[in-house]
């Protein structure tokens, strides 16, 4: 267990090494002089000069990498044109919003990929079956942002159930804040319960077929308590651990359907980030989802392993 | 007599014989969902080469005197904020959807596979790099990395197909490298390295051909991803550029008059949903079909 930490540690380091090259290099790929294009239209040569200067754009680019890299690991992500706010202190802002949304996303991806998965898994070739899978399809396929729309066109503006965007913390007034996201968290999580759907459906049907299953129907067990207490438990391990690396699916899905829902979170802050051409907040956003990812995907392999005895040692 | 036994043993032979692409076809085409799939990919391709012949509108003329008006027996589909046809931007708009998503796999294909092809055969320190410049290129979520590389490419329907193929290279170089390990410790690559063939000759005629069903089944598949990415930045006004119809765009103009147009919100997306279900309906067809274990 301990080696295999270590290792998975060690391992960490250089991918993060090459994510923090990925976007850097990034601003080697606007067109032209980057100094010029984030001075912005009046292309004062006053404020290229002192851009120039702040970014060590005169410097070779290994040096401006090790200046970049210094400001980055000292918590220094730049300063955002726009606003004139330190990058780390907006996503501080806005990460509050989207993880109640992943989180709420999550909920509802469980409780309905979950059970479906399992009906599927133990009423094979019927109509449940095949009611579930159709459900799964429709997850994977539905590009979340028309279902966004069709959502709002359907609860806010024909029925008025809804509100049609806006957020509301949940510190304020619960009930407004979640009228406010419960639109879109049905829509990340809608994706994400076709995901699990499938996977659960799988595990379980191999899980029915092992020799403990047919060893407790066998001792005349219930078959609820067949499939609740002992299929389900087994098959459910890697279930929960894939949850975890389904993040980055819902924050990719938040970038589109906060914009649709008009949700001041993070993936709303990469969209303004892009058409403001603010691109040190497009570095942080890229930057801090991608430590976020390799953190949560590192915790979920220990945590695979903390609950499957056969791998501790 | 003779001719008939002879004559039985020859079919079986050619039954044995059968190629391995014959036989996935023919699996294939045993699948209701794959084949409805293929269906209406078929239609949709027709659709995008005959655009001008299916719609007698011009996608992108304007008609003050049509904006905004309701389906009728002219506009099947309606007219949009500017007085265009929807039906003449969904059928055009089918070209963007679909050279996207083929481009930006093709793209993907053409840096992956080779990557993880080198990674897989040679191992060690170079091995080592790529898996680990791979590894950071998965941590940054698909779309967010697609859209930064967007942004930073600048906005226009090329860009976007390369910002969507960069994006979804790791993908490929680590399922390469992931076949290539399991294929390689088999007997015939052996056979072959025994027989003294070079590296690179044991790479590209032994261990490929064996890890094409893979590829083509994540190929598919990751053709349904790339549409939706391209919608979804076009969306986001980082992929094609107007007044050029694609499906994503058009969503963005149609959140803006949902109450009063709400059909120029319907088509568009009914035609991404039908084609990225398309896709992923012959991708797990695929998957199924080409499977050795369900032979």
């Amino acid at each position: 267990m301990l080696n295999f930490l270590a290792k998975r540690l060690v391992q960490i380091v250089p991918t993060l090494f090459f994510v923090s090259i990925l976007i850097f290099s990034l601003q080697h790929l606007l067109p032209g002089d980057p100094a010029l294009v984030m001075a912005g239209e009046e292309r004062d040569p006053a404020v290229i000069a002192q851009i120039r200067a702040q970014y060590h754009l005169d410097q070779p680019i290994p040096v401006q990498y090790l200046f970049w890299i210094k400001g980055v690991l000292s918590g220094d992500f730049g300063e955002s044109l726009r606003n004139k706010m330190p990058v780390l202190e907006l996503i501080a802002q806005k990460l509050p919003v989207t993880m109640q949304l992943a989180g709420m996303a999550i909920v509802i991806a469980f409780l309905i990929g979950i059970p479906a998965g399992i009906v599927s898994a133990v009423k094979k070739g019927t109509a449940w079956d095949y009611g579930a899978n159709l459900f799964a399809l429709w997850g994977i396929s539905t590009p979340n942002f028309w279902l966004g729309i069709m959502l709002i066109f359907l609860f806010s503006i024909e029925l008025g159930w809804l509100p049609a965007s806006g957020y509301v913390p949940l510190t304020e007034d619960w009930r407004a804040s979640i009228a406010a996201t419960i639109m879109p968290a049905f829509v990340l999580g809608n994706a994400i319960a076709a995901v699990l759907m499938r996977h659960t459906r799988s595990a379980m049907l191999q899980v029915l077929e092992s020799d403990y299953v047919r060893t407790a129907r066998a001792k005349g067990l219930s078959e609820r308590t067949v499939i609740l207490k002992h299929a389900m438990r087994n098959a459910l391990t890697p279930i929960i651990t894939l949850g975890a690396l389904e993040l980055g699916t819902l924050l990719s899905g938040a970038v589109l359907t906060e914009q649709i829902f008009s949700i001041p979170g993070f993936g709303k802050l990469i969209v303004d980030a892009v058409f403001n051409r603010d691109y040190a907040v497009v570095q942080g956003v890229v930057l801090v989802t991608a430590t976020i990812y390799i953190t949560l995907n590192l915790i979920a392999d220990i945590a695979y392993i903390l609950v499957n005895p056969r791998l501790r040692g | 007599m003779t001719d008939t036994a002879l004559g039985t043993v020859a079919l079986a032979a050619a039954d044995d014989l059968e190629s391995p692409g014959r036989r996935a076809w023919r699996r294939l085409m045993k699948r209701k969902g794959a084949v409805l799939g293929l269906v209406v990919i078929a239609i949709f391709i027709l659709m995008a080469a005959f655009a001008p012949l299916i719609v007698p509108y011009d996608p992108i003329a304007t008609s003050w005197s049509l904006v905004r008006k309701a389906p009728s027996g002219q506009h099947w589909f309606g007219t949009d904020e500017l007085g265009r046809d929807v039906l003449a931007r969904v059928v055009f708009g089918a070209r963007a959807s679909l050279l996207a998503g083929v481009t930006s796999v093709g793209i993907a294909l053409l840096v992956g596979v080779p990557l993880g092809l080198v990674a897989g055969t040679r191992g060690g320190f170079i091995d080592a790099l790529i898996s680990r410049i791979t590894d950071a290129m998965l941590a940054c979520p698909f779309l967010i990395l697609a859209i930064a590389l967007a942004a930073f490419l600048g906005p226009s329907l090329g860009n976007a197909m390369i910002a969507i193929g960069v994006s979804a290279t790791p993908i490929f170089i680590r399922l390469t490298r992931g076949q290539v390990m399991s294929v390689k410790v088999e007997d015939y690559v052996e056979a072959a390295r025994a027989m003294g063939n070079p590296r690179w000759r044991i790479a590209l005629f032994h261990i490929l051909p064996n890890i094409l069903p893979a590829l083509l089944v994540q190929a598919t598949l990751s053709i349904a991803a790339a549409i939706i990415a391209e919608a979804a930045l076009s969306f986001l006004g980082l992929g094609q550029q107007p007044p050029a119809p694609s499906w994503g765009s058009m969503l963005n103009a149609a959140q803006r008059f949902l109450t009063s147009a709400p059909w120029m919100a319907i088509w568009p997306g009914l035609a991404i949903f039908l084609v990225v279900l398309s896709f992923n309906l012959v991708g797990d067809g695929l998957r199924d079909a080409l499977d050795p274990k369900a032979r």
